[in-house]
């Protein structure tokens, strides 16, 4: 029989939620042994840089847009800043090729893998609001050559490249949660669907 | 009813081999540690480019005339931005994907009248100036016509003007107002006044940097900047960035298309809308994977997958 208790929104979602995804998938302490391969750094270290890119966003974000311009410290942040962003698009890039060669998506992974593309796309977007968002001859430039293709494809309407307020706020609170979001989201399938498997020969 | 049979493209084989101890947290840790690392090694020795920001103001005083024959285009409507067309006014369709007018369903919502924002409207703001005030009231009152054949007298003395001792020199016969009204913009532009008159139309504060953009992006010292530093669209613009730095490198597939035919070339007009287009579909085609016959079949076909797993394989 069913208590009050069972039945409860809260006890039913914790229920749901530590069947899905029990504490030994979530923090494994094993792993199949074909997880062996330089190959399967690169899903970690995408995760360790956006960590470092959103630490080191936060620092400018304290400051304020024009600071980097201004203090030799600001400018060291940004260059971090910078070059945490160039290590986590590299390493993503070669994620999605490595798990595109693995087939990834198989085994009823197809989530994990679309998470990872939106999650691809996301990040593009974060990175270009970032560059015009510079406030510097970058910005004017980036900024005034890509209003064409959004223009073009009726999103300047709505998203005005041109407009500083507008592409900071994209790129330090709107492009950052979804990213963060969609991590999660994508780690989570990773860790309760596990690891593809390799492709069994000669079937 | 029948088992579904085992599709080794979509189907995964159930692993009962080994299992290695794994400690994530510690992996994590390292990378974290690592990362950052490596971030703080490459900003010490590469550091970051900072260009310093075009204004107005270095425009106008770098190259006046051009300055001057860029704002004659903004007043006669013959300008990159006055015959855009949407999201900053109707004087064109704007681009197409086919019979799409995308940009033209969406609107014009970044209203943009380069006569009077960039032209009029600053040149307003300047108090105490008897002369340019009579000379906007006259052009303020002037047929269209009118004020046409001052705007074509005024261009073709302005193409053989130059700029000496702080003021255009253009041999312009009934050019009307405008002598005065050019004469007066340039030299607003050149004491800084014109970069902020561009962007406080709206009020005191302000974030929006289109007006003064669109108006600097329409003359050629923004431009012959980018030529100097890589950054032109035919050298692979806006994925580079000042210097010699990686910039947005992730964005090359979508750069490369406008630098082949016929992007490049019979579809010149509507390049963006078209590269959009298709890079909107090879997106698709690529989250849509696991979905497509015969794209999902590549990894299993091409074998690199013997490379990543060849210590798998080794130990069957």
């Amino acid at each position: 029989m069913t208590t009050e208790i069972d039945r409860q929104w809260t006890t039913r979602l914790r229920k749901r939620v530590v069947e899905t995804l029990p504490p030994d998938k979530l923090l494994p302490d094993t792993q199949p042994a074909y997880v062996a391969s330089w190959i399967y750094v690169f899903g970690v270290t995408t995760l360790a840089a956006l960590a470092i890119v959103i630490l080191t966003g936060c620092v400018l974000a304290m400051k304020g847009p024009l600071w980097w311009h201004l203090s030799g410290t600001g400018h060291f942040v940004n260059s971090l800043h910078l070059w945490s962003v160039e290590i986590f698009f590299f390493a993503m890039v070669i994620h999605l090729w490595g798990k595109f060669f693995m087939a990834a998506w198989r085994g009823g992974r197809q989530l994990t893998w679309i998470t990872g593309v939106v999650l691809f796309l996301t990040s593009v977007g974060a990175g270009f609001t970032g560059y015009v968002s510079q406030t510097n001859y970058d910005s004017q430039w980036i900024s005034t050559q890509a209003k064409d293709g959004i223009n073009a494809t009726g999103g300047g309407a709505f998203f005005n490249v041109l407009n500083l307020g507008q592409m900071l706020m994209w790129h330090i609170v709107l492009l950052p949660l979804a990213a963060v979001a969609l991590t999660a989201v994508h780690v989570i399938y990773v860790r309760i669907k596990g690891v593809v498997p390799p492709f069994e020969e000669g079937k | 009813m029948a088992k579904k049979a085992f599709n080794p493209d979509i189907d995964a084989p159930e692993y009962k081999g080994k299992y290695s101890p794994y400690d994530i947290i510690k992996e994590g840790t390292i990378a974290v540690v690592v990362v950052a690392l490596l971030t703080v090694v490459l900003a010490v020795l590469f550091s970051s480019p900072d260009e310093k920001a075009v204004t107005i103001k270095s425009w106008s005083n770098a190259t006046p005339m051009d300055f001057a024959a860029t704002a004659m285009t903004e007043l006669d409507g013959s300008s990159g931005t006055a015959t855009y067309g949407p999201p900053y006014n109707n004087a064109a369709t704007g681009q197409q994907v086919g019979p799409l007018t995308l940009a033209k369903w969406m609107g014009i919502n970044v209203n943009v009248n380069t006569a009077n924002d960039f032209v009029v409207a600053p040149l307003s703001t300047l108090a105490d100036q008897p002369a340019l005030t009579s000379a906007l009231t006259t052009f303020a009152s002037a047929s269209s016509s009118r004020r046409a054949n001052w705007e074509a007298n005024y261009s073709k003395g302005l193409s053989s003007g130059s700029f000496s001792n702080g003021v255009l020199q253009v041999a312009a016969a009934n050019a009307g107002p405008l002598p005065e009204m050019l004469g007066a913009l340039t030299a607003m532009a050149r004491s800084g006044a014109l970069d902020q008159a561009l962007v406080t139309q709206k009020g005191f504060y302000t974030t929006d940097y289109t007006k003064p953009l669109l108006f600097m992006a329409d003359g050629s010292f923004l431009a012959n900047k980018a030529q100097v530093q890589h950054l032109s669209g035919d050298q692979w613009g806006m994925m580079n960035e000042t210097g010699s730095y990686p910039g947005q490198a992730w964005l090359w597939l979508y750069t490369m298309w406008y630098q082949v035919p016929p992007f490049s070339t019979s579809w010149g007009a509507n390049a963006d809308a078209l590269v959009w287009a298709f890079m909107m579909l090879l997106t698709l085609l690529l989250a849509l994977t696991p979905w497509i016959p015969g794209l999902r079949s590549i990894p299993r076909k091409v074998k690199v997958y013997r490379l990543i797993w060849r210590e798998h394989y080794k130990n069957m």
